[in-house]
């Protein structure tokens, strides 16, 4: 495979230096603390840039507003918790003052999906990318590992406009490197393959590259491994494409089926060019305690759902859906 | 019955001022409030009027610095109406400060306005400083401004924002409050307008939120509670404000009594008016008795 794991590194360490990179950058970058700050990392600026950091407390509302104003006011605010808490209890300040101000407020959802692992349900937020991604102004951003976690957080410094980047708590493989293109709203393509695509999120990637790898070995097939780390605004070039190209797509998540990225895919998918389609996620339920990797056993969150996934699309492309399709010719 | 609406182009300038100017700046502003609402045919009639004294001597006695003709000047004082929906008395505040003509008011909450029922930041009308109508935020965001004013501007400058009573059922605006104390917001002050009004009827039925006084001097606050329509009591309130932020770490809270619906009779003190407008016949009646009292004042000064 073209693709190596330099080993495993949470995604949340690339949220923290990337916060130390961007306060040394740019002396308007501040960062408010939820009292978890050593759970997400935003103690790296603390202990750096302590004129920087304001202690919030436990008071997400509080903090999301707080930071509204902090923009208002010309700074870049960060303000990072569990995603469970920095994309639901502040809901409203998210809507309100941050999107429909248009404020440069950067939210950090840490410890998101089941990979929490044991703190169990109430922790693992599987629900925040169906919210944000319908905030007009907001941009949403689901980096795959620890580099691009990294580049995200940079790169959401460097642009204007309330942004989310929603990163994990767990060591997830980490194969992309500080070298390799990171551009808010440009999909990766990570392999090349006219068979099917496949468009994953998150830890979900690397299980991608590692489906396509099973594919091309066991059935001769190639497959188009796409990293849409970003959701919103969302690739829809690189969608559209993959539709024609491929005629079956595949959408992998930590998150919930119902509208996650796999929907917002769907969304380009339908209007543009349908073609058969399979949603990997969680299937309408909330999670479970237990070990990260075994949750995503648990959940299907793996490269064999992806492999079965990604044979069930083609078959439905091959048998019924050409048969519409050349009735119904959608080119004209 | 004909009624024609008209908005002079008066504007009025911030400085040192007698009771009696203010008096006459408050009846301009209620007038504005009166007619833009009756144009509109929807909005918030009765905290509008309500606070329409505090605006007078906040934005016109010299408390608040502000340059209309630069209003976006880093080194501003901030004003945040946390409680949006009486959107209409800071938009006949901006429009007598000189922020706007004063004829825009007649476009309130109609399709296209900068006016839009609670402030739009969208909207990009001068003056406003953020959205805001979900109660509980504005007071949050105005603490963000005086947290950026005081440790990482560095200014003399101040944050002044103003919530309902009902608003404080919200309890976010109590992260607010310990956060305000926590990083001494000296530069800080909250104005609580209380009317004792909501929606569903008096805030001590719909749900008890008082003692005021303690609950803020409990959370860190210098507090001080006037009689909102006093324009005396006003003054000195936002006079001790300025001392206190010299001499204190503690940010200011004035809690101001105040009715809603005030200076029109048949709204006065009446909650039935918190979001409704007045129809014709009571906007003919109210505009009248704007405008004898504007007489009565003109007759009083001239015996002085």
């Amino acid at each position: 495979m073209k693709y190596k794991s330099y080993g495993k590194i949470p995604t949340r360490k690339g949220f923290g230096e990337g916060l130390v990179e961007l306060g040394e950058q740019n002396p308007n970058i501040v960062v408010l603390g939820g009292d978890i700050t050593s759970s997400v990392l935003t103690s790296f600026f603390r202990d750096k840039f302590p004129d920087r950091f304001f202690s919030i407390g436990i008071a997400e509302q509080n903090a999301t507003t707080i930071a509204v104003g902090l923009a208002l006011s010309g700074k870049i605010p960060f303000f990072s918790s569990y995603s469970a808490f920095s994309a639901f209890r502040n809901a409203d300040q998210l809507r309100i003052s941050v999107a429909y101000n248009n404020a440069n407020v950067k939210i950090g959802g840490g410890h998101s999906g089941v990979t929490v692992g044991p703190d169990g349900a109430t922790h693992q937020s599987l629900e925040e990318v169906a919210f944000l991604r319908t905030l007009p102004n907001m941009t949403l951003i689901v980096p795959a590992d620890y580099n691009e976690t990294k580049k995200a957080t940079i790169a959401s410094g460097n642009m204007f406009g309330p942004t989310f980047i929603r990163f994990g708590r767990s060591a997830g493989e980490s194969f992309t490197t500080p070298e390799s293109e990171f551009i808010i709203g440009k999909a990766n393509q990570l392999t090349d393959g006219n068979d099917v695509a496949i468009f994953a999120c998150g830890t979900l990637v690397w299980e991608a590259l590692l489906a396509a790898e099973e594919l091309e070995k066991q059935k001769g097939i190639k497959a188009r491994v796409i990293n849409l780390h970003t959701i919103k605004p969302i690739d829809y070039e690189a969608i559209v494409n993959a539709a024609k190209e491929c005629g079956a797509i595949v959408t992998a998540e930590e998150h919930q089926i119902h509208g996650g990225m796999g929907s917002a895919v769907a969304e380009v998918v339908v209007k543009n060019y349908p073609v058969p389609m399979e949603f990997i996620g969680i299937q309408d339920r909330f999670g479970l305690s237990g070990e990260p990797e075994e949750l995503m056993q648990y959940f299907n969150l793996n490269h064999q759902t992806i492999f079965a996934s990604a044979l069930r699309a083609i078959e439905r492309r091959d048998k019924g859906f050409d048969k519409i399709r050349k009735v119904i010719d959608f080119n004209k | 019955m004909s009624f024609n609406i008209s908005f002079p182009d008066t504007t009025f300038e911030n400085k040192q001022r007698s009771i009696e100017e203010f008096f006459e700046i408050s009846l301009e502003l209620r007038r504005d409030i009166i007619k833009s609402l009756f144009l509109a045919k929807s909005g918030h009639s009765g905290g509008s009027l309500g606070t329409a004294d505090i605006f007078a001597v906040l934005f016109f006695g010299g408390f608040l610095n502000y340059d209309p003709k630069n209003w976006k000047n880093p080194n501003r004082d901030r004003f945040i109406l946390s409680v949006g929906h009486i959107a209409p008395i800071l938009y006949a505040t901006l429009a007598r400060a000189g922020f706007f003509h004063p004829s825009e008011l007649a476009t309130l909450r109609k399709l296209g306005s900068r006016l839009q029922g609670h402030p739009g930041l969208d909207a990009n009308l001068p003056g406003i400083e953020t959205s805001s109508g979900s109660l509980g935020q504005g007071v949050s965001i105005a603490v963000g401004m005086a947290l950026s004013q005081k440790y990482l501007d560095k200014t003399d400058n101040f944050t002044f924002t103003m919530t309902g009573d009902g608003e404080l059922e919200e309890g976010s605006v109590w992260e607010a409050a310990m956060a305000a104390s926590n990083y001494k917001l000296s530069n800080f002050c909250w104005i609580v307008d209380n009317n004792d009004c909501q929606i569903d009827g008096r805030v001590t039925d719909v749900m008890n939120i008082y003692p005021l006084q303690e609950k803020f001097e409990a959370f860190g606050f210098d507090v001080v509670t006037i009689d909102g329509h006093n324009y005396s009591e006003i003054i000195s309130a936002f006079t001790k404000f300025k001392n206190n932020s010299k001499n204190s770490e503690k940010p200011t809270c004035i809690i101001a009594k105040t009715y809603m619906g005030r200076g029109i009779s048949f709204m006065e003190d009446k909650y039935s008016w918190h979001g409704v407008p007045p129809n014709e016949e009571q906007a003919i009646k109210a505009l009248e008795e704007l405008d004898k009292l504007d007489a009565e004042l003109k007759k009083s000064n001239k015996l002085n």
